[in-house]
């Protein structure tokens, strides 16, 4: 499964802390950090192990193999055959996955809470013990290829993004495909990925995170008995890769078959990782709210009710990523409309905000959204997991968490205004346009064939 | 403001906690208080204590199936409904729920047509959320530019449908199977269909479907049965009760074997297979669930996974389910495969249907999945939004109350020789449909 850190070990805490929204801290002797958010509600429970690995640590070359790794995760160690583990999880009613970001690598289980030891003694033998088998390895690439022609190669919207990302970044490595190209998958090799097992797979590189119903001692003793006896490993920190500065607009085309236009656009944006003044950072993410915090937002008021050139339009932007990152627009233009009007349409709506403040109105609304969404939000133990585990992995920390409501309730209607003047310029800008080609197989030009696009 | 929300949270959290620790070796599932407004909405109804928020969920007998002779009536229906109300527009109507915080949902699928809302408890915000609900409910405008511009939207998403060949085998598959059963036409309508469209179509249709007598009521949330009695009598109040819709019609089973090929530019061939399954409700339910669930609806362990990924690398995802609806749904298989591998995958899932309907499952292989899904069956229900969605199919549906209570037992019920004769009678590998969307390899 995929998805879409400044890394630092992390200073040993002596004792267990608790913090007021209820999350539970410890760390063992050997640099693992155990999180424990207690959640009553039902007898159930979920488990995360996080890892300060993905898509952004890896070389030109090998793109793709903390994915492919996470793959393997599921092979087998020296005491489970390949599968055994999701067996077992099955067998106890439980659900399990694993997902791949640009920032993190990180496994899952949903189960029952009085089978919850299970989880952490099978999680900590895969971390230390994986037996990578090379017969294994051979039918799992084929499975990642598989996923990568469902998941990018079959949708030209994936493929547009890609591209995308691609040309917006010039040295960072957030300019690979998280799921790697095809050619890397190809020449990928067991020992690619045992060399990066070796690298990052340690304890003092993972975060367990457990929410439900559970009790925050008892995990600790699980996590000593089963994780703290793990060793730790010397962890080198990624290149930093920082990007440089863009010296003025990017643009790329992308030919595929489809039937609808597409348009990504994206600004350089600081995150709150390297942020200089994160306040900042907070008043970015109400940027994109008023843009696109719900439908009464302005992109679709203004584009898809009162212009009328957008059929989708949309706005977001990541403050947890753990590099410097984008300010993304997406949308297709009506039919009548080219993808050139819907671009200058937003462009439109940037040069609006940053010529005049959002409305009081505008600013409550977003803010009462973030204000409940926080409560909304604690009917699933997993989303919360999901948010200590990003945090904590990133290197920003989980506490975060806890500050975000408060921090977006101080963001002034001036501030939205400012970081809307300094960062969607259009020397920061990159512009991806998908182009349309024909479908029909009997009109497609003959030499062109598009069913081998990956040499297969 | 933001601040005492917050903090009367952290208290009730901390309160019901302990009483939930407590009743949990009473009763693991929810129980669900059932009740008739007076105009003949039905209302299923679960107190949920622990956060101060409440979700509704109001499902209408008013799906694609409703469309008659034009697909698309109904998505444009339930489309059209936040986009113009009791003299409000749709931004008015957006600002309205996002002042307060509260999200609106809508959709419509082949049976259910919905509405959905979430809001925090108090009142202040409640309140509001709740009258413009019932503004979109029961006052809908179906005004003419939106109208024009939402049918367009509809136009340009059943055009971006033809560059995905998961649409377009999906399409085709509920066409071929169903004939000329209302299930057949797909929920989006299609671009000659949408030409026929006017506004009249949605007004009538609006008028018809959407009436207390055709609703199931779900509410959720930190609400006495007195206030949530309250709530929607408010709602319902001025809604006609109308009568509920009419039975569909029945399935008839496909009378023999079809294969479809559409060809398109795709890496990748786009596989569904599958016949006309089961009905909600339908006697052997349980025993094709278990069924299914080891054969290919569990993911991992599952034959198909096993078979197609785990031992020959040749899908990232095969599944096989059974979608019951109001009448038989369809039971499908799926997968998505390199082009020049297709016919590979689809001679391994042919043998190993066939052999699963001869031998059914192995004594094992059904102990691995009673064991999965009873013990899972706390995760269903772990979440007011589930046991929301939960309410309305069982609402909706009409099955019994005490659904949740009984499924464990009812799974448990089951053996290898219920499992493979439900299998045999109603499954037949030799009427398979198939539709294969991909590049044909010369």
């Amino acid at each position: 499964m995929l998805m879409g850190c400044q890394f630092k070990a992390s200073k040993p805490e002596m004792a267990q802390t608790v913090s007021d929204s209820g999350v539970h801290t410890f760390m063992l002797d050997n640099g693992m950090k155990i999180l424990v958010q207690p959640d009553h509600r039902s007898p159930v429970a979920v488990s995360q192990v996080w890892y300060k690995v993905g898509g952004s640590y890896e070389y030109p070359g090998v793109t793709g193999v903390s994915h492919a790794l996470e793959h393997m995760m599921f092979k087998g160690t020296k005491n489970l055959k390949p599968g055994e583990f999701s067996d077992i999880i099955a067998a106890n009613g439980g659900s399990e996955n694993a997902f791949t970001g640009k920032d993190y690598t990180a496994y899952f289980q949903r189960i029952s809470s009085d089978r919850l030891e299970l989880c952490l003694k099978h999680e900590a033998d895969r971390m230390r013990h994986l037996q990578l088998d090379e017969v294994e390895f051979k039918k799992e690439i084929e499975v990642i290829k598989e996923e990568r022609r469902t998941r990018t190669d079959d949708k030209p919207t994936s493929l547009t993004y890609e591209r995308f990302n691609a040309a917006a970044f010039i040295n960072s490595s957030y300019q690979q495909p998280i799921i790697g190209w095809m050619n890397d998958l190809d020449s990928m090799q067991l020992k690619d990925l045992s060399s990066w097992y070796a690298t990052w797979y340690a304890p003092n590189n993972a975060t367990l995170i457990v929410a439900g119903d559970v009790d925050p001692q008892q995990i600790y003793t699980w996590a000593k008995k089963y994780f703290g006896v793990l060793k730790p490993s010397i962890i080198e920190p990624p290149k930093p890769r920082k990007e440089v500065e863009q010296m003025g607009e990017r643009r790329i085309s992308v030919k595929a078959p489809a039937k609808v236009p597409y348009l990504i656009m994206g600004y350089k944006t600081p995150v709150l990782k390297n942020a200089d003044d994160t306040a900042e950072i907070y008043a970015l993410e109400v940027l994109a709210g008023v843009l696109d915090g719900g439908n009464s937002s302005r992109l679709s008021q203004q584009l898809i009710r009162k212009s009328e050139i957008a059929t989708s339009v949309g706005a977001g932007y990541d403050p947890y990523a753990r590099q410097q990152t984008l300010f993304l627009f997406d949308g297709a233009p009506r039919d009548g409309h080219s993808v050139t009007e819907l671009e200058q349409a937003i462009k439109k709506q940037i040069i609006n905000i940053q010529n005049n403040a959002p409305s009081q109105d505008e600013l409550d609304r977003v803010k009462a959204q973030v204000m409940a969404s926080s409560v909304y939000e604690k009917d699933s133990v997993f989303y919360q997991a999901m948010q200590l585990g990003t945090l904590e992995t990133v290197g920003l920390g989980w506490q975060r968490k806890d500050e975000y409501l408060e921090k977006i309730n101080q963001v002034t209607a001036e501030q939205v205004q400012t970081v809307a003047k300094k960062y969607l310029q259009d020397d920061r800008l990159t512009v991806a346009i998908l182009e349309p080609q024909e479908m029909d197989m009997n009109k497609r030009p003959k030499h062109k064939s598009v069913g081998g696009r990956h040499g297969h | 403001m933001v601040i005492n929300i917050l903090k009367k949270f952290v208290k009730i959290i901390s309160l019901s906690a302990l009483f939930l620790v407590m009743a949990q070796s009473v009763s693991a599932s929810p129980e669900i208080q059932r009740w008739e407004t007076s105009k003949g909405a039905k209302v299923y109804f679960v107190p949920s204590n622990d956060i101060p928020m409440v979700d509704l969920r109001i499902v209408f007998d008013a799906g694609s199936a409703r469309d008659e002779k034009i697909p698309g009536t109904a998505v444009m229906t339930n489309g059209l409904l936040a986009e113009g109300a009791a003299g409000d527009s749709a931004q008015v109507l957006a600002e309205k729920f996002e002042a307060v915080g509260a999200q609106f949902g809508n959709g419509s699928l082949k049976d259910m047509a919905w509405l959905s809302l979430r809001s925090l408890r108090d009142d202040k915000y409640l309140r509001p959320a709740l009258k413009n609900l019932q503004n979109i409910l029961i006052k809908p405008d179906f005004p003419k530019t939106a109208y024009q511009r939402e049918l367009e939207r509809l136009k340009i998403s059943v055009k971006a449908k033809k560059q995905s060949p998961n649409a377009i085998a999906s399409d085709r598959f509920f066409a071929e199977m169903y004939g000329d059963h209302p299930y057949a036409s797909p929920s989006s309508g299609t671009e000659e269909s949408l030409q026929k469209l006017n506004i009249r179509h949605l007004e009538s249709f609006y008028k018809k479907y959407y009436v207390a007598s055709n609703a199931v009521v779900s509410v959720v949330g930190q609400l006495t049965r007195v206030e949530a009695e309250e709530l929607v009598n408010t709602l319902f109040a001025e809604l006609p009760a109308g009568s509920a819709a009419k039975e569909l019609p029945e399935v008839l089973p496909l009378k023999q074997a079809k294969t479809i090929h559409v060809d398109f530019p795709s890496v990748q061939s786009t596989v569904m297979m599958g016949q006309v399954g089961v009905a909600r409700g339908d006697v052997d339910y349980f025993s094709l669930y278990l069924a299914n669930h080891a054969f290919g609806g569990s993911g991992f362990g599952s034959r198909l996974m096993e078979e197609v990924r785990e031992k020959r690398g040749l899908a990232y995802s095969t599944y096989s389910y059974f979608s019951p609806m109001h009448q038989a749904g369809p039971f499908q298989i799926g997968l998505q495969t390199r082009n020049d591998q297709v016919d590979e995958a689809i001679k391994i899932i042919r043998l190993e249907l066939d052999k699963y309907v001869e031998h059914g499952p192995g004594e094992d292989e059904l102990q691995d999945s009673l064991k999965n899904i009873t013990g899972g069956f706390p995760l269903r229900i772990d979440s007011n939004k589930k046991i929301t969605e939960y309410l309305s199919v069982i609402g909706f549906y009409d099955l019994p109350l005490d659904y949740l209570n009984t499924f464990v037992g009812n799974i448990n019920k089951q053996n290898t020789v219920t499992v493979k004769d439900a299998l045999k009678r109603r499954i037949d590998p030799q009427k398979m449909l198939t539709v294969i969307v991909g590049t044909k390899k010369s």
